[in-house]
């Protein structure tokens, strides 16, 4: 075996190295730089789970539009006329349709960033590439989905607009809304990859996920607007951060609803601090997560 | 001068045991609330307690390790199973991260820890060219220059716009492989690949590894076969028990490793089923007639002693002990009926076998032995598909230091040669 000693004086200094593999990386260096190098990787992701879902179906993409159409139908006709919730006064299929499209895409952000680990165990276990690279396809390829469908909506809304339906779109809300649109994301984001990284130890975890993202679209305003709710429980409505995005976004496009910038602003920073701990937990889970899992 | 491709300086890795969790949160925390109370773990299953609280012991996959490879180097690694030399090549590919220690690389280094890494079924073999190029760390603009030149290597450019899930499996290595092998990075990994594929595309793998590394690229190639490490590799690095037990020339350190698994494996003992009124009990390789052995030179006069334990008497039984090369393929049929033996005395309680084989005329490569027995209707009474395993290691045949190794076949034919041009006269005579 060679000498430890004599290796150490003959190698050259740090910055003759390419790359260092060490224990521990700094808590938040996250390589940022990196997932950008890998940029073309991330795209070929996203194009994978776009080919990879609808292979062998027979409506292939049109399940984008189907998938909210339906669950849009079966709101209008269970909770606006059977169980006749108010909707601010807007059409009961719009009122709907804006608040399923939204929340859906929040919805599928943390779902599948949720399972990001343990899908990719095998994948993870035998090369290397940024492991955000996952989660942030993920992220893009639902915003892909979110637009198509924020398009179909969009339609109805001219639609019922047509019809002499008064909505007033809020043109300075509409010109805000990328901001809440990547505010939805920090949150599936930050959410999806701290559930991903306990997944790793907790398998419960994920039915956690699954079943508590459709209970808590029940704590959010996608059936009922918040000023449905008697003013002293409103905060309890107003304590989940994605109550201020869905109503805002409806405020934006339909013209009705509960918008206060100093909710929008909890959610905002609540989205900092998940995504900012989610970085933090993935960081240290990706280097050694082969070892549990 | 030359410089240092990679630099792994106090390297360890340990993995704990307990510290993994149950795997459920309820029980991990019912384990943590004990804890608190000063409770035993009520996790731990009864009688566990006898083998002592393994909770955070720790097991060493690689114990202060330290080695340089030079840039152009191809180093072979090797080692028994678990030995770490899979933790070592997970650690360096960034898979899992070291306990303590560092590596220090110079140069992109890309693993064929297993190929097809990604490749997605519906996809078509195009878009997985692709995918599996951007997961090991090409740009779609790297991929686009070596695109003809992957397709071309993998032989599968009629198909190269079918899902890969209408694959064969050897079309699909084959693409793998061959994304892989144009990936040009300075630093090239190699786990057992070899494994996989047919004969004709092991030796173009075994091929591009010898162009990579004549390119002046660095290889670290893991390998059991020790005739590819011996003709790919210069030096070598034999790893025991997380521990480095000797770097040098690959033919000295291959012979380090061979003695260290030849107690293990030279023979094999097999106690009866109920059921069974025959069994092979013991199999044997002895080298030059002496020395067990499960390493030997192309043209060792080798020997196999079988013994068979038998629960009651047999008439007629035919012994046969089948050559197979390592891709399954019978080499030879060591039979004793057509050999012209057939017993008419009763057998019992044991049958000894010897077969001599003055010369072993196999080129290097990984090959075992199945052994069958039958008794007088032809049903087979004993079936041991892999009885024993062996390495046939290359010879010098010219003062020159070239030798004929795996890459001109399998079977070793001694001949002449000559050449005249003119009164000139070259001619040599190839025998062992």
């Amino acid at each position: 075996m060679a000498s430890t000693e004599q290796t150490k004086i003959s190698l050259p200094a740090d910055q003759y190295w390419d790359m260092i593999i060490e224990p521990q990386r700094r808590l938040f260096d996250l390589r940022l730089g990196e997932l950008w190098k890998y940029r073309d990787l991330v795209m070929l992701f996203v194009r994978r789970d776009f080919v990879a879902v609808y292979k062998q179906t027979i409506l292939g993409p049109i399940w984008y539009l189907i998938q909210p159409l339906l669950t849009t139908i079966t709101f209008t006709v269970i909770f606006g006329n059977i169980a006749k919730l108010p909707t601010d006064g807007l059409p009961q299929f719009l009122f709907y349709m804006s608040g399923t499209v939204v929340w859906a895409y929040f919805a599928d952000c943390l779902n599948k960033t949720s399972n990001t680990f343990v899908q990719n165990a095998g994948l993870f276990g035998k090369v290397y590439f940024p492991r955000l690279a996952v989660p942030v396809s993920i992220l893009i390829s639902n915003l892909i989905a979110f637009a198509i469908q924020f398009g179909f909506f969009i339609l109805f809304v001219l639609y019922f607009a047509a019809r002499g339906t008064a909505l007033q779109p809020d043109w300075t809300w509409i010109a805000f809304s990328p901001v809440l649109l990547l505010m939805m994301a920090g949150l599936g984001l930050g959410l999806g990859i701290i559930v991903s990284s306990l997944t790793t130890k907790y398998r419960d975890l994920r039915f956690l996920v699954t079943f508590g993202v459709s209970l808590l679209m029940y704590a959010t305003p996608v059936i009922y607007p918040v000023s449905s709710i008697p003013e002293n429980f409103q905060w309890i409505i107003l304590a989940n951060p994605m109550t201020p995005i869905v109503e805002a976004f409806r405020y934006a496009f339909l013209g009705a609803g509960t918008v206060n910038p100093g909710h929008l602003l909890y959610s905002f920073s609540f989205m900092i601090v998940v995504v900012f701990l989610g970085s933090l937990i993935f960081n240290r889970v990706e280097q050694t997560f082969m070892d549990t899992v | 001068m030359t410089n240092t491709a990679i630099s792994v300086e106090n390297l360890s890795k340990s993995y704990r045991l307990g510290q993994i969790g149950t795997g459920t949160f309820a029980h991990d925390l019912n384990v943590w609330w004990a804890r608190i109370r000063g409770k035993p773990n009520p996790m731990l299953r009864i009688g566990e307690a006898d083998h002592g609280n393994r909770d955070g012991e720790e097991i060493w996959a690689l114990r202060d390790i330290n080695f340089t490879v030079k840039q152009g180097e191809v180093l072979g690694i090797i080692g028994k199973n678990g030995a770490g030399k899979s933790t070592l090549l997970k650690i360096l590919s960034r898979v899992t991260a070291p306990t303590s220690g560092k590596i220090k690389i110079k140069g992109r280094i890309a693993s064929l820890l297993e190929v097809g890494t990604g490749f997605h079924p519906e996809m078509t073999g195009r878009e997985n060219v692709y995918l599996n190029g951007a997961i090991m760390g090409m740009t779609r603009k790297e991929i686009d220059g070596n695109f003809d030149e992957i397709i071309d290597f993998s032989g599968v450019d009629q198909f190269i716009d079918t899902p890969v899930k209408r694959y064969s499996s050897g079309m699909y290595v084959r693409l793998a492989f061959a994304v892989a092998a144009h990936m040009n990075p300075e630093i090239l990994v190699v786990d057992e690949v070899l494994a996989v594929g047919d004969a004709e595309f092991q030796q173009k793998c075994l091929g591009k590894m010898g162009e990579v590394a004549k390119e002046g690229r660095t290889v670290l190639f893991v390998s059991h076969n020790m005739g590819a490490i011996q003709s790919l590799c210069q030096n070598s690095l034999l790893i025991d028990e997380g521990l480095i037990v000797g770097t040098g020339k690959s033919e000295v350190i291959v012979t380090q490793y061979l003695g260290l698994i030849s107690l293990e494996s030279r023979t094999i003992f097999r106690t009866s089923n109920k059921d069974d009124h025959l069994w092979l009990e013991q199999i044997e390789l002895k080298r030059n007639g002496v020395e067990p052995a499960s390493i030997i030179q192309t043209g060792d006069h080798l020997t196999i002693h079988l013994v068979i334990k038998l629960s009651k008497p047999f008439t007629r039984l035919y012994v046969g002990v089948d050559l197979l090369d390592e891709w399954e393929r019978l080499i030879f049929a060591f039979h004793s009926k057509e050999a012209g033996l057939i017993i008419y005395q009763e057998i019992y309680p044991e049958l000894n076998v010897e077969i001599d084989i003055p010369q072993l005329f196999l080129l290097p490569g990984q090959f075992h032995f199945r052994v069958v027995v039958a008794d007088r209707d032809g049903q087979l009474v004993e079936d041991v598909p892999r009885a024993v395993s062996f390495d046939i290691v290359p010879r010098d045949y010219s003062t020159h230091g070239y030798t004929f190794n795996n890459k001109h076949g399998q079977l070793f034919i001694p001949f002449r040669i000559k050449m005249t041009s003119g009164k000139n006269v070259w001619a040599n005579e190839v025998e062992i």
